[in-house]
């Protein structure tokens, strides 16, 4: 249908509108109009993408002098191809209203192990294997190398690519991964870097959180998007932690035994090119002193390493003279490694801050704080002056040199610790030094500065006044939509107590009691004679889940579930699991009935959904809190309280039930599903957590439902499912929860619509 | 009676049956069971009609034991031996004993073609009838009979395809050991946990071939299997001692290679999930990697994956095609959704993938309520039967309602026409030829001689009809040998020709005659029968002038 969304005229591609479809375009519409950032949260399962794709598609086409290009995050591969065929479905439906071929140029972008179709290179599969390998035959110097000694290997599909494809113009089309490579083989190009090279075209681009918030991709692929762009995290809820994740290192007394062995391998290339080539390191030292960026820096393929700082931070000036000397400046990194093994060497465990670790360092190694600066651009130049075919064995030591980089560059935000040993395992030595970004903001930064709009959005981002806090950004809107129902679909629930009246809980102290764990048990086998088809369970942690199960085990609880229902659990392998997946698919589908047993921040709970029949109920055994235990949290707690002024209880609540909802919410997708939500700990019925709960959820939630024993939630259950078992057509839910054209544009509804929602 | 030459292997004084006191013999065939004051046995039953023993329970006061046969009938022994109930139970339990080891020798040898003749038998009324008329009556012989309907039937079961039962995900657990007082444990085995557990684990299935009997007995073997890890799932192996170490190895393999065919459902591949840029020694500030603190826990979870998978696939190895057909799921598009899945799983070579891939992402997009002309493609309905469908439950008559605006054009419509109507006379017949042609159609009239008002299912009672339905059938099928005996071209067939003549004959005699005067002395104004007696005369010409022919090329 075409819409009128604020004087917009915006092309739905379906006949009918949920109203909070209506609602979320037009606080999107206000932001554009703003020239703003935005939080949005959305109820999971109503449409999301799609409203996003027809608004901000039909802004560009409205307006390209405001905003003229959408990037699109997503987190994951299949999530990324999901919005590819939403965008594919929209254009469809714009050429079958218009009659006009769309002018659209749309793109999906992934790492060389989606987009690689080089027989050879492919074929290994690993995303490391794959980049090493393609940039064996890529590189500029192996290239030169190629003209006198044919001998050696190159990509067909590259060189032809740079032959004839690179100045040429992609047709417009919707791009995914896969149309990518049936273009790249069509014409024998490089897919990957037709992609790379398109997304400066392409009015929409698709790709993965890191492109833009991992400073050492970003600085390489988005460069230069251009300033008028909406930028859109989708399933935002986890986006500190992916900002936090780019920046931080982690190094064992391996990464530097690894390290050692590079150096040594320099050293020897170091040699034999002085004796055959000694010009190229003369070269490479005037070019230092000199202080000139490399000339050949923009060609695509050499870019071995970049910077892992944020663009801002990077110096502009020429490298100290006591590392340009290649040998100097392999001795520097020795002694800076001999450093960092002696730190290693440590009986308990050390926490310190940049400035106090760069201190200790220059007073006991005479390292000082600029040339570790520059480390790794001084290694990034090195590596290619002399010119190695196989980058991918140096990864250690770029891995060191970036930590020397980012250690010495920023001086608040980040925590040094070093841990002699696993807690659990004391009397292992297991040295790691965890150089931690503490501060999400940091990340995100150059992306809220730079482009003009910024849209946070996800389906649980409850309470949403955190986001803007952690990210340190001033939206100009911020919404929650509520799920207009005509049938209430969702029945969320807390089970607090067992039929023994002990009451349920994950927390430490209760939750190794058999009373508890036996609880638990009862509850899921009970659910499990109530809840036709596929049944999730998730548990607070991996090692929680673990050693309830062998209990259940003991206790022949288990036993009694595969009385019902065929038993699934997740593994710490993921192709184990997957596995387990697909056969609990399957399970549900012949219909036979399954469980699966999966944990909370685990792989499963972020990229897979149960929507329908996979999943008709699901239980959240105990609240996912974070491991408390870890010094990491620990620090950033301490850091969030300091800057942000953000209580320690607080963060960890609404880190905890943020991921709560997220398990919670994937049962569902669109109006005519239905699932049972179950809380099982006590604690969530408290004001604090069920507070935190997103607001479509926290709605149904009511108080007689807040503190159940497990028979009563049982009888919830079966209440509920006889009734989702009704038939339920298109004209029960017109006008309520689902409206034709007439009715959205109606000014009644629209006025209905806008009391339902919640801005703050 | 007895045949004296065979070899007693066990006997019992003191074996009550019937509250009569005899002696029970078990031998290498049969067990036998003969009154103490006669010579001959009263009851003699062939191990391989046994279908099963049962035992009464310890706690009952009588000891005793009951034999159950393949045709239902039941015979209970009961053991009274003088020395006290512990010779009786000592007594019963060696009977036992040895019944379970001979029991499913002989089992074996019962012929399964024989057990399949009557199964179809069984599940078809109409060709048991067909048998009865026909074999039973000795009209033709039972070889003859399988000959023809046997591949028409068997062909047609396999067709269908009965659905297979599944296997319980819990039948392991179904076997609850019990404690026998002195530190040991008791396991129940039946016969279905015996089979669920050979079809869920083909490896042990493959032991117990190997190893049974040639070198452990039965109870052995279950033993060993019940003590070993593989059974235990929270025990991790112990060494190569164990009898089933190689069967969690292979399982494993199993698994691994499952692991890595490669999957190809994009949303559930979580390896792929991920855009694999976060290298080797970034990030690790919020993934909790603290893993399993006991290995066994992790095997133990792992077993339990297997297990459910071995579940799934033991079930659709069996009904592999029919599961698509055949799924109860709830809603249209799950059943599509289905039928992908299980093509995904399979290996998929990289040109195909990518249409499925959409396709599989494009179902996970669709909102059902939002679009408008929802094509759903449910599933095809197969029916075996299609007049039992069509004859459901409906009512007969299916009223149609008009309204009052279609009667109104309808008449109007007729009116116009009427209006317009030109007699083409030149065409019309004669007068009082129409009136004689209008009799002979209405009923009682020449050409509708057989139409009265009423019905002929009303006129004629059920049993009559069903008997008529029967001779029908019979003659049918003799009458379909017979004819497809022409032309007699081999000795074989002439032979047939003459023989099914006679047959022919004797049905006439045996069966249709009786009916006919059955019919008769009901005192039936229809001729029921009539058409029989022509396909009949029918046959016997053709069988005369081909006899005439025959001769005269002999002369």
């Amino acid at each position: 249908m075409k819409l009128n969304v604020d004087g917009l005229l915006v092309y739905f591609p379906y006949d009918y509108i949920y109203p909070e479809q209506y609602m979320y375009m037009m606080e999107l519409k206000r932001t554009l109009d703003a020239k703003g950032h935005c939080v949005l949260e959305m109820p999971s399962g109503t449409g999301k993408t799609v409203s996003l794709l027809s608004l901000v598609v039909a802004y560009i086409k409205n307006s390209p002098n405001d905003v003229n290009k959408m990037i699109y995050c997503s987190r994951t591969i299949p999530e990324l191809e999901k919005v590819v065929e939403e965008l594919k479905n929209l254009m469809d439906y714009y050429e079958r209203e218009t009659g006009d071929k769309q002018e659209l140029l749309g793109l999906a972008l992934s790492s060389r192990k989606n987009l690689c179709i080089h027989p050879r290179a492919s074929r290994g599969g690993e995303g490391t294997s794959v980049d090493a390998e393609c940039q064996k035959m890529t590189v500029s110097y192996v290239r030169r190398k190629h003209d006198k000694d044919k001998s050696i290997e190159l990509c067909d599909f590259y060189e032809r690519w740079e032959k004839d494809g690179k100045g040429t113009v992609l047709p417009p089309g919707i791009y995914g991964l896969d149309e990518l490579k049936e273009y790249g083989t069509k014409k024998g190009w490089c897919p990957y870097f037709l992609a790379r090279s398109a997304i400066m075209q392409a009015d929409v681009v698709i790709y993965s959180y890191y492109y833009l918030l991992d400073p050492k991709i970003a600085d390489i692929v988005s460069k230069e998007l251009s300033k008028k762009s909406v930028v859109i995290f989708d399933e935002a809820h986890n986006i500190d932690n992916v900002c936090i994740e780019s920046m931080s290192v982690q190094i064992t007394k391996r990464t530097l035994d690894k390290c050692n062995a590079n150096m040594d391998l320099l050293t020897r290339h170091i040699n034999r090119i002085k004796e055959s080539d000694a010009e190229r390191l003369k070269e490479e030292y005037l070019r230092l002193v000199e202080g000139l960026k490399e000339t050949s820096l923009n060609r695509d393929t050499d870019v071995i390493m970049a910077n892992p700082v944020i663009p801002d931070e990077i110096l502009q000036e020429a490298v100290p003279g006591n590392i340009r000397n290649a040998e100097h400046f392999i001795s520097f990194l020795r002694r800076f490694c001999e450093y960092l093994r002696s730190r290693l060497r440590v009986q308990h465990v050390v926490s310190e801050t940049p400035p106090s670790f760069l201190k200790d360092c220059s007073q006991k190694v005479c390292i000082e704080r600029k040339p570790l600066r520059f480390s790794s651009e001084r290694l990034a130049s090195l590596l290619r002056t002399l010119e190695l075919s196989d980058m991918s064995d140096f990864k250690p030591l770029v891995l060191i040199s970036h930590f020397a980089t980012l250690v010495s560059t920023y001086a608040k935000g980040f925590v040094l610790i070093i841990e002699p040993f696993d807690d659990r395992t004391p009397t292992i030595p297991n040295p790691i030094l965890n150089f931690s970004c503490l501060d999400a903001s940091i990340a995100v930064k150059p992306v809220f500065d730079r482009f003009q709009s910024v849209v946070i959005t996800s389906g649980t981002l409850s309470p949403l006044d955190m986001y803007p806090k952690i990210l340190d950004f001033r939206p100009v809107n911020m919404a929650m939509f509520s799920m207009t129902l005509a049938r209430t679909c969702i029945c969320p629930m807390i089970v607090s107590k067992g039929n023994d009246q002990v009451a349920v809980s994950s927390k430490f102290e209760s939750r190794e009691d058999p009373a508890v764990i036996r609880n638990y048990g009862n509850l899921l086998v009970e659910m499990c004679g109530v809840v036709p088809d596929g049944l999730v369970c998730f548990f607070t942690s991996y090692i929680y889940m673990e050693s309830t199960v062998a209990s259940w085990y003991e206790q022949g609880i288990i036993d009694q579930i595969q009385k019902h229902k065929l038993l699934f659990i997740e593994t710490q392998d993921a192709a184990e699991t997957t596995l387990a997946l697909l056969n609990y698919q399957k399970a549900c589908e012949n219909g036979r009935g399954a469980v699966l047993l999966s944990v909370a921040r685990g792989k499963v709970s972020e990229g897979v959904d149960f929507d329908h029949h996979l999943g008709r109920a699901v239980i959240m055994f105990g609240v996912p809190y974070v491991y408390t235990q870890s010094r990491i949290v620990k620090a950033r707690l301490e850091y969030l309280r300091e800057r942000f002024q953000i209580r320690e209880n607080d963060f960890l609540t609404f880190d905890a039930m943020r991921h709560a909802a997220q398990c919670i919410g994937r049962c569902l997708r669109g109006k005519t599903d239905y699932g049972i939500m179950l809380f099982a700990d006590k604690r969530f019925s408290r004001a604090d957590k069920r507070g935190k709960l997103p607001k479509w959820i926290q709605e149904h939630l009511k108080d007689s439902l807040c503190n159940l024993s497990t028979d009563e939630a049982v009888q919830v259950a079966k209440r509920f499912l006889r009734q989702m078992a009704q038939p339920f057509s298109r004209e029960d839910q017109l006008g309520l929860s689902l409206l034709t054209h007439e009715q959205v544009q109606s000014e009644e509804m629209q006025k209905r619509m806008e009391q339902k929602m919640q801005i703050m | 009676m007895s045949r004296h030459s065979e070899e007693v292997l066990l006997h019992f004084q003191h074996v009550k049956n019937k509250k009569v006191d005899g002696v029970l013999y078990m031998m290498s065939e049969r067990l036998a069971w003969m009154q103490s004051s006669k010579q001959s046995f009263t009851y003699s039953h062939a191990y391989s009609d046994i279908k099963a023993q049962k035992i009464s329970a310890d706690s009952k006061e009588r000891v005793q034991l009951q034999l159950v046969m393949h045709d239902g009938s039941a015979n209970t022994f009961q053991f009274n031996n003088p020395a006290g109930r512990e010779a009786q139970m000592r007594d019963r339990e060696s009977v036992k004993e040895l019944l379970q080891q001979l029991l499913p020798k002989f089992r074996r040898k019962l012929s399964s073609e024989l057990e399949e003749k009557s199964r179809l038998l069984q599940d078809n009324p109409e060709l048991f009838q067909l048998y009865k008329d026909l074999v039973v009556s000795q009209v033709i012989t039972a070889e003859e009979f399988w000959s023809t309907q046997g591949p028409k039937y068997s062909a047609k079961e396999k067709n269908e395809q009965k659905q297979t039962t599944g296997v319980s995900a819990a039948f392991l657990a179904d076997i609850k050991p019990e404690t026998d007082g002195c530190n040991g444990l008791k396991y129940n085995l039946t016969a279905d946990i015996i089979e669920s557990i050979f079809r869920t684990y083909p490896m042990v299935k493959k032991k117990h071939a190997e190893y049974v009997p040639h070198e452990m007995s039965e109870s052995d073997f279950w033993r060993r299997f019940f003590q070993s890890h593989y059974f235990h799932r929270d025990r991790t192996a112990l060494g190569n001692k164990d009898l089933f170490s190689d069967c969690a190895k292979k399982d494993e393999e199993e698994i691994k290679s499952e692991v890595e065919k490669k999957n190809s459902d994009p949303l559930l591949n979580l390896a792929g999930h991920k855009d694999g840029n976060l290298e080797e020694g970034y990030g690790g500030v919020n993934d909790d990697k603290r893993g399993s603190i006991t290995p066994a826990n992790l095997t133990m979870i792992r077993r339990f994956n297997q297990h459910s998978t071995m579940v799934l696939k033991a079930c659709q190895e069996a009904g592999s095609q029919s599961t698509s057909g055949t799924s109860t799921s709830n809603g249209t598009h799950i059943n599509g959704s289905m039928s992908k899945t299980s093509q995904l799983n399979g290996i998929v070579d990289n040109v195909h993938q990518p249409p499925q891939k959409k396709a599989r992402i494009r179902e996970k997009l669709q909102y059902e309520d939002l679009e408008t002309g929802l094509d759903k493609d449910g599933v095809n309905l197969h029916l075996s039967r299609m007049e039992r469908y069509l004859h459901g439950p409906t009512p007969l008559t299916s009223t149609r309602y008009t309204s009052t605006e279609d009667l109104i054009s309808a008449t109007n419509c007729v009116s116009a026409e009427i209006d317009t109507w030109n007699p083409d006379l030149t065409h019309v017949l004669h007068g009082s030829t129409a009136v004689s042609i209008l009799g002979e159609l209405s009923p009682g009239g020449a050409l509708m001689q057989g139409t009265s008002q009423q019905l002929l299912n009303q006129m004629v009672p059920e049993d009559i009809q069903n008997e008529l339905k029967q001779n029908y059938n019979a003659l049918c099928e003799l009458l379909r040998h017979f004819w497809s005996c022409f032309p007699a071209s081999s000795k074989f067939l002439e032979e047939k020709v003459v023989k099914m003549k006679s047959t022919l004959e004797r049905f006439n005699m045996a069966k249709l005659n009786p009916l006919k005067d059955k019919l008769q002395a009901n005192h039936y104004s229809l001729d029921l029968t009539g058409h029989m007696q022509d396909l009949l005369s029918t046959a016997y010409t053709k069988f005369d002038t081909w006899q005439t022919r025959r001769m005269s090329r002999k002369t």
